[in-house]
């Protein structure tokens, strides 16, 4: 009887190991979602590099054309867009505020996670609650703030904001607190070394991970902002996903133009995934990235 | 998300008492008790000024008639009693609720299979994973443009391919229903993948002995999925929910785009969503103080939304007992 019941066992367990094995059926429907994926992103392409003709074939165009210069050269000669100068807005823009996030983020992570000071759980709730309030509350009163400031049209009012997020820095308290011995620290400390030096020579380095995940997060974040941009920004400094909505209310006939803005627009976050894409993952596997 | 309150290393011992010494462990308390503040303030400073102060004033706001032109007078709530009866609001809630929904329920569903799916030993997962996040990493604007085309009334290629099926050339931007079912689509197709990463993580913390011992007792796979799989994901997917939430009633750049640009979400206003309701007061119509009363209802009900899905998502995951 008790081997009887042992074998059962022993023959469930060995199918249960082999029900972990991906089925036919299960790259058939990963295939499948990941085609779903990948096709609006190929169509764009497909249509860049076509002429205004595609647009009322019939079936669709399925197959890249020869036209892509072409489109590119209307595109940065459009006068209403200014698509270089917002290419180059968004790109200083998302680089200082990445650097600026991870750089002041890592600071006051380090401090929260292993410095000791009066206060110190109410500041990170504070900083906790920052996390839940939705962005689009402030725009008003931050719109009259640029104001006052003489800042809007200017570039500055989509950076300084944002140069450092209660969520970057808690993600930073919450790996330091983790990756960063405080054996390593306090040997520090005893070699004579001042706390900017500690953070900068012993646990920025341990910071590295999570800092490349906060700062490819960050850049892609402030890449696709839209709506304060849209806000705070004239139509002739814009910033480039502003600069694809004045092609789109201006010129939505002209497909071709569009899409060769939107093929531009994504490039540059599609080369920051293909370099990076496992970081990425892991970084949203940890639980530690909301997008 | 506890809080470990571990006590900080110990500093530098006393020094014995020469001069030279007592200056340099006087500079290193005073860089002990000063640095923490130091290194903690830029994010506060920020938020002081760009975060806080924006959130009061906007509630300063709009107590008051404030327009572009001319001064502002206090009115107390009488901005947010104008807009529990301004029609206009409350389709705008309507719309973000039913795109909401219609987003959100079959993409958690999705994600859940994909992440199944995922959740299997296979060769090249991270291709697979790569591929299931892609669209993550396209503009928002790239993304409502290209849906916005393929959703074309003429030419698009969704009525293309409806065709076959016999439905001939849907106006997608003229009604309600296939409007809201066009953005929920273009929301869908961007982050499916993404919950679908976050639930395969949540899955792979789940002990693969509770399956084995599910099996010897005989249960089937879609029987482990939903008694295994689901109930111990609970907190997966409440975070989920909750993010979706938050983002999904913001929903503002892609029916923006789909409607060429338009504030109003159409000549009927059918996608018009909250954040572009609050938009176009601000921003078009110059009422600063009606567009913050909209921003505070905003805040409100995602509090509110989240608080419900919370309970409800608590309930429904926990399984019968």
């Amino acid at each position: 009887m008790r081997t009887v019941i042992a074998r059962r066992a022993q023959r469930a367990v060995a199918g249960s190991a082999r029900l972990w094995q991906a089925s036919p059926l299960t790259y058939v429907v990963l295939i499948f979602g990941i085609a779903l994926s990948a096709f609006p992103l190929y169509w764009m392409f497909v249509v860049a590099t076509r002429t205004n003709d595609v647009v009322g074939a019939v079936p669709p165009p399925f197959v890249a054309g020869q036209h892509l210069g072409e489109n590119m050269n209307r595109l940065f000669d459009n006068e209403q867009a200014h698509f270089a100068k917002a290419l180059v807005n968004s790109a200083i823009a998302s680089a200082v505020v990445a650097f600026s996030t991870v750089f002041f983020s890592s600071l006051a992570g380090f401090a929260f996670a292993k410095l000791r000071f009066r206060g110190r759980n109410a500041l990170l709730l504070v900083i906790v609650a920052t996390m839940m309030v939705p962005v689009q509350m402030g725009i008003i009163p931050l719109y009259m703030v640029m104001v006052h400031l003489h800042w809007t049209g200017k570039l500055q009012a989509v950076i300084v904001p944002f140069l450092v997020t209660g969520f970057g820095v808690f993600m930073m308290r919450q790996y330091a607190s983790q990756a960063v011995p405080d054996e390593l620290i306090e040997a520090a400390r005893v070699d004579g070394a001042s706390t900017f030096r500690i953070f900068w020579s012993v646990v920025l380095p341990a910071l590295r991970p999570a800092a490349s995940v906060l700062a490819l997060f960050t850049f892609m974040q402030t890449w696709n902002e839209f709506i304060w941009p849209r806000a705070v920004l004239n139509p002739d400094n814009p910033t480039v996903q502003y600069s694809l909505a004045l092609l789109n209310s201006a010129y939505f006939n002209d497909y071709t133009l569009m899409f060769a803005g939107t093929v531009v627009a994504t490039v540059p976050l599609f080369i920051v995934f293909v370099v990076f894409g496992r970081q990425i993952i892991g970084g949203i596997m940890e639980g530690a990235v909301k997008a | 998300m506890a809080l470990d309150v571990r006590p900080a290393p110990p500093g530098a011992r006393a020094a014995p008492p020469s001069r030279r010494r007592r200056w340099r462990s006087r500079l290193s308390r005073l860089d002990m008790s000063l640095s923490p503040y130091l290194y903690i303030s830029p994010f506060y400073l920020l938020f002081l000024v760009f975060g806080l102060f924006p959130l009061g004033y906007t509630f300063w706001v709009s107590l008051n008639h404030w327009e572009i032109i001319g001064g502002h007078e206090f009115i107390g709530l009488r901005n947010y009693e104008r807009l529990l009866t301004d029609d206009q609001f409350w389709n705008a809630v309507g719309n973000t609720f039913a795109i909401f929904l219609i987003a959100t329920i079959p993409q958690l569903v999705l994600a859940l299979l994909l992440a199944n799916a995922l959740n299997r030993k296979m060769r090249a997962p991270t291709l697979f994973r790569m591929g299931v996040l892609l669209p993550l990493v396209t503009s928002v604007a790239a993304v409502a443009i290209v849906f916005t085309q393929i959703f074309g009334r003429d030419y698009g290629m969704a009525n293309w391919f409806l065709h076959f099926f016999g439905v001939h050339s849907v106006d997608w931007q003229a009604n309600k229903w296939s409007s809201w079912l066009a953005i929920a689509t273009m929301v869908d197709w961007r982050w499916t993948g993404y919950n679908a990463l976050i639930f395969l993580a949540g899955m792979q913390a789940i002990p693969r002995s509770l399956y084995e011992a599910a099996a010897i007792d005989g249960a089937s796979r879609m029987k482990q999925f939903w008694r295994i799989t689901v109930p111990l994901l609970r907190p997966t997917i409440v975070f989920v929910t909750i993010i979706s939430t938050i983002g999904g009633l913001q929903l503002f750049t892609e029916p923006l785009l789909f409607n060429n640009g338009y504030m109003n979400g159409g000549s009927l206003r059918q996608s018009q969503t909250v954040a572009m309701y609050m938009f176009e007061n601000a921003f078009q119509r110059f009422q600063y103080g009606y567009g913050s009363a909209v921003a505070w209802m905003l805040f409100l009900l995602i509090l509110v939304f989240s608080l419900f899905n919370f309970l409800i998502i608590r309930r429904l995951a926990g399984g019968e007992k």
